[in-house]
């Protein structure tokens, strides 16, 4: 009598299988885009102790407003959404050239003043622009100083960086 | 020689699929791995995100909560109307169930993570910034400061086109 073979399993319905659980999850994937803009909130005010203003002097701020149809205004001259990167850079790199801009970079605050019907996109723009111009400074400054990108230098490089530009960004209420 | 002439042509051989298991499994393993099942069920707003370049992407998911606002989708709004609305988990809410939403999702999480909490506002590109600083100064009264605006990764001037 002849031995008999070992039978192999048929693996043909394997990729069935596996291709019924691939569809599944082809279908309950959403890619989702974890990216955001990261915003650290001022803390809440204080009830016990009196709020007061600080005092900046008006040529240290850089004053952005925006109105409900989302025109922009900056510096009480009508502005696009391109400039507004330009025009932080300008202003946070002054150092006191002109009589009516920013002292130093330390003094310089931005301040962003919207209405409540702002569109959002209009508002997140606007800060991506402003964000764009630190992160701009912080970079041609590391890589002057530390000669390395922003992103590549220790924490405490990082942190010399920060405080020599600091992100001072002031957004005020809109009127109800 | 008629010994040779046996091997005839018999058509094109089948294509062996025995490798389509290993093909079909590493795109199942892909999908498996990118795959984020959603724990807040379903979407109620319409929520396209403006665009902007300088974003960071966030690392740890389970210390983020989220917050939809956008337009109602069809199904609801007979319902809830077109204006926007903020969408908590898998309910509508008002703008004063921010707070007690974060901290609710705060007291869930290991004492040393609480203060890693991250709330994402997942807000559509052309809602008014009325309800986004309503949400805002909710978020700043419970003192959950970490604010992220998700968006999309591309140039903001592509937020201004129609």
């Amino acid at each position: 009598m002849a031995k008999r073979k070992l039978q192999e399993i048929n693996a043909g319905s394997m990729a069935d299988i596996a291709f019924l659980l691939l569809i599944f999850f082809l279908v309950t994937t959403t890619m989702e885009s974890n990216y955001g803009i990261r915003r650290k909130l001022p803390p809440p005010p204080d009830p016990n102790t009196k709020q007061e203003d600080p005092v900046v002097k008006k040529k240290n701020v850089l004053e952005i407003v925006i109105n409900g149809n989302d025109q922009m205004m900056i510096e009480e001259e009508p502005a696009d959404v391109k400039d507004v990167k330009k025009i932080a850079i300008e202003f946070i790199t002054n150092n006191g050239k002109d009589p009516k801009s920013s002292d130093n970079p330390q003094k310089a605050v931005i301040s962003i003043k919207h209405t409540r019907e702002t569109s959002y996109k209009m508002y997140i723009s606007v800060y991506n622009e402003l964000i764009a111009a630190y992160n701009d400074i912080r970079n041609r400054y590391a890589k002057q100083k530390y000669g390395k990108p922003f992103d590549k230098l220790t924490e405490e490089e990082q942190k010399v960086v920060k405080d020599a530009f600091p992100q001072k960004i002031a957004e005020s209420l809109p009127k109800k | 020689m008629g010994k040779f002439s046996k091997k005839k042509d018999s058509g094109t051989p089948a294509i062996s699929t025995a490798s389509l298991p290993d093909i079909v499994f590493m795109l199942l393993f892909f999908f498996m791995v990118a795959t984020v099942m959603r724990e807040n069920g379903e979407k109620k707003v319409t929520v396209r995100m403006p665009s902007a370049d300088q974003v960071k992407k966030i690392e740890k998911k389970s210390l983020v909560s989220y917050i939809y606002v956008g337009k109602p989708i069809k199904k609801y709004q007979a319902k809830f109307g077109k204006e926007p609305r903020i969408q908590l988990g898998d309910a509508f809410a008002n703008v004063t169930d921010v707070g007690p939403f974060v901290l609710k999702e705060k007291a869930a999480k290991r004492e040393e993570e609480k203060p890693l909490m991250i709330t994402s506002i997942k807000a559509d590109a052309d809602v008014g910034m009325g309800i986004i600083t309503d949400i805002k100064e909710e978020l700043r009264k419970v003192n959950a400061l970490k604010v992220n605006y998700s968006t999309k990764k591309g140039g903001v001037t592509t937020n201004f086109n129609k």
